[in-house]
């Protein structure tokens, strides 16, 4: 290293293509010292972190979203463009750009790097799983490679411990020099083309690949690409995945829903009786541990979602889908952010960016809060576990599952209907656009960087309970305990209180779908989150019935079934949720498009809600 | 990936009419009058994007349930996913 390190520290950028490892290259160099935000004024996800060397130097690495060309498509792919050319006034320019390729498969990789060589600044490329690529029979002439691309090149195996050495290595030993002219230009068809054959070129001297491709994935496709075995195979994965999300996480959640009860018996022993410990106890532990009891359901669902991306199925299941979901109107790409949906629409709407057509984007964006998220299992578990029997049908299948499976089909269902309508109404004429999409080698997951996402979504969730749904459930504990009851009130305190009179008024239009006004006042801070509806629901139940029982057990003494159902029913459309509502504003820069999505959901569930209700009294629920 | 630039040949077919099990080679892109809604010069910086270029190798892997769509292709050392429709575009010997 020169003396540039002593100007302050110095900063490197990680580009590529889709699917080379880069991520995981990241994990690797910059362990926990990362940070994860937003580029001001887009969505797309910032990942920092810092670099220790072994000669003790440090490097400030930004990890850039994957792409093919500078051309940028996509919201993503213009950040990778614009921080590589030192166009974000946000960001200071990289000092030097490492390039990361994943070894198997070098064509596209070096025409991208050719491509970015253009832009002046000092790089160089590092080879990333080294070893599946040597398992494979494929050799590389690190050297030679080095020499024709007049930049260091080193090899790594992100996912082994020490496979980093040589990168790091790399890292003391590399001559920064200051950036060159940038002779970069928006490539045209014959420039891709020139650069792809010098690649060709670079590759035929250097690369020795064998004659077989690799014959796990070949053998792996022949039946999860196959067009019977393959759709079949999809949907056992995803039907193993709903059962698994209901029944493995059922142990843990008894286990944390004893521990809060027998914090909560603690705390109102502890304290003498009145405001703090109704506060305690009722808003408090009751609040948060009816929420927090569904962490494990959520990080079993992230598991299967990371599991399946790190795998390389991802990009299979939206080839099967493809042409499902082009007849909806829907885009092949359209299968991944819908998925992430069912974790989360939030993060299933921000990954709406890898499809690269507005028209289409906007649809994916339509329907995805449609499909079932994970803040909607708390409600449904709970309305589940209180009103339908654990039984089992046809021997095998939990009748409680079976529930469950339906109401996410019902979900896909009206997202499929939905998006083909909008398809009709908005934009019929139009050409639906293409789908091209690389179809990785499958690999193991990497045991460590599974953690690390799963991690990362326990503290997020974490984080929400911690403040947006503690913040809801002392206001709705608020809510439902002032004003108190006057003396010599016969009634429970919460008829006297503030949330009785908003339930109160808005009970006359819900009641045609049959929610009672405790129901009315739990969907008021259900906005804030969907799942604070159980806490609100546990709040204002157990103060008004004063024991500290249940919910479920509460809700299945005072609901019909019938209501009960329009409750489920409800809650597959109903647009509560906040933060849904303010990522489509922000991702479509429209108002216009979130009152939309706010006003069909709220309708369609206002009419399903009716319909189930009225039918499931007609026949005697 | 050991290649030689191809021979002209006359007698090409587009890849999107080949069925499964055909291995051949690129012969040219011509993406004009192509019906995917893209200008022939985008969708034809679109598969040399995905290493669809003149020489390299081709093979159809599999193919989609529902008309035969999209198609998954071997290109040289990748597996792209595309829609037939596209694949007009890439002519194959």
């Amino acid at each position: 290293m020169n003396a540039m390190t002593d100007a302050g520290i110095v900063r490197c950028a990680l580009v590529g293509t889709p699917n080379c490892g880069k991520t995981a290259l990241f994990n690797a160099l910059t362990g926990s010292r990362q940070k994860v935000a937003n580029y001001p004024g887009v969505t797309v996800e910032r990942k920092a972190g810092v670099v220790h060397t072994p000669a003790g130097l440090c490097y400030s690495v930004v990890d850039l979203p994957g792409t093919y060309s500078l051309r940028a498509r996509s919201p993503d792919e213009e950040i990778t463009r614009d921080a590589v050319l030192g166009r974000l006034a946000s960001e200071t320019p990289p000092d030097f750009l490492i390039c990361v390729a994943d070894a198997t498969n070098l064509r596209l990789a070096l025409r991208l790097l050719l491509e970015l060589k253009r832009v002046g600044r000092p790089m160089m490329l590092v080879l990333n799983m080294m070893d599946i690529a040597k398992r494979r029979g494929i050799e590389i002439d690190v050297k030679k490679l080095s020499a024709a691309l007049g930049m260091p090149v080193v090899t790594a195996i992100s996912v082994r411990k020490g496979g980093t050495d040589a990168v790091m290595a790399e890292l003391d030993r590399f001559v920064l020099t200051s950036a060159g002219d940038c002779s970069w230009t928006v490539p045209s068809a014959a420039n891709l083309r020139t650069d792809q054959r010098e690649a060709d070129a670079i590759i035929r001297a250097s690369v020795k690949m064998p004659a077989k491709p690799d014959t796990l994935t070949s053998r792996l496709d022949a039946v999860l690409l196959h067009p019977v075995a393959g759709l079949v195979s999809l949907f056992v994965i995803l039907f193993v995945m709903f059962q698994a999300v209901f029944t493995w996480a059922q142990p843990l959640m008894n286990l944390i829903d004893q521990g809060f009860g027998i914090l909560g018996t603690q705390a109102h022993d502890l304290l003498p009786p009145g405001i703090l410990q109704s506060f305690i106890t009722d808003g408090v532990i009751g609040g948060v541990g009816s929420v927090l009891v569904f962490l494990p359901q959520i990080l079993i669902l992230f598991l299967f979602i990371l599991l399946l991306e790190d795998l390389g199925y991802m990009a299979r299941a939206a080839f099967l889908m493809d042409k499902i979901m082009g007849g909806a109107g829907l885009h092949g790409r359209a299968f991944i952010p819908l998925l992430s949906s069912f974790a989360c629409a939030i993060p299933g709407i921000m990954a709406t960016r890898v499809i690269d057509n507005k028209k289409d984007r906007l649809t994916t964006i339509l329907v995805a809060p449609l499909m079932t998220c994970s803040a909607r299992i708390p409600v449904y578990t709970l309305i589940i576990a209180a009103f339908i029997p654990n039984t089992t049908v046809a021997g095998f299948l939990s009748l409680q599952g079976l529930v469950m499976f339906g109401l996410y089909a019902a979900g896909i269902a009206s997202a499929l209907a939905v998006s083909a309508v909008a398809k009709f109404f908005f934009w019929r004429q139009e050409m639906s656009p293409p789908f091209m999409l690389e179809l990785p080698d499958y690999k193991l997951p990497a045991p460590k960087s599974v953690l690390f996402g799963l991690f990362t979504r326990a503290k997020a969730f974490l984080y929400r309970a911690g403040t947006t749904i503690f913040a809801m459930t002392v206001l709705i504990w608020f809510l439902a305990s002032f004003p108190t009851a006057p003396a010599g009130a016969t009634g429970p305190a919460i008829e006297y209180s503030f949330a009785a009179m908003i339930g109160h008024a808005i009970a006359p239009i819900l009641a045609p779908i049959g929610f009672n006004w405790q129901i009315s006042i739990a969907l008021i801070p259900g906005m804030a989150a969907r799942e604070v509806a159980v806490a609100a629901l546990g709040t204002v139940y157990s103060i008004s019935g004063g024991a500290e029982n249940q919910v479920g057990s509460m809700l299945a003494a005072q609901w019909s079934l019938a209501t009960a159902l329009a409750f489920l029913v409800w809650y597959i459309f109903a647009p509560q949720c906040a933060s849904t509502l303010a990522v489509i504003k922000r991702e479509t820069q429209s108002w216009k498009w979130m009152w939309i999505t706010f006003g069909y959901m709220l309708a369609l569930a206002y009419l399903a809600a009716f319909a189930t209700f009225h039918i499931a009294r007609a026949l005697g629920a | 990936m050991l290649r030689e630039s191809p021979p002209v040949t006359s007698h090409c077919t587009p890849l999107g009419r080949a069925h499964p099990g055909f291995r051949g080679r690129i012969d040219a892109i011509d993406a004009k009058g192509n019906a995917s809604g893209l200008s022939s010069e985008e969708l034809e910086r679109r598969l040399i994007e995905l290493g669809f270029v003149e020489g390299a190798s081709v093979e159809i892997l599999h193919e989609g349930a529902i008309g035969r769509d999209p198609i998954a292709v071997r290109v040289d050392s990748a597996t792209v996913a595309l829609r037939r429709r596209e694949a007009m575009a890439v002519l194959v010997v």
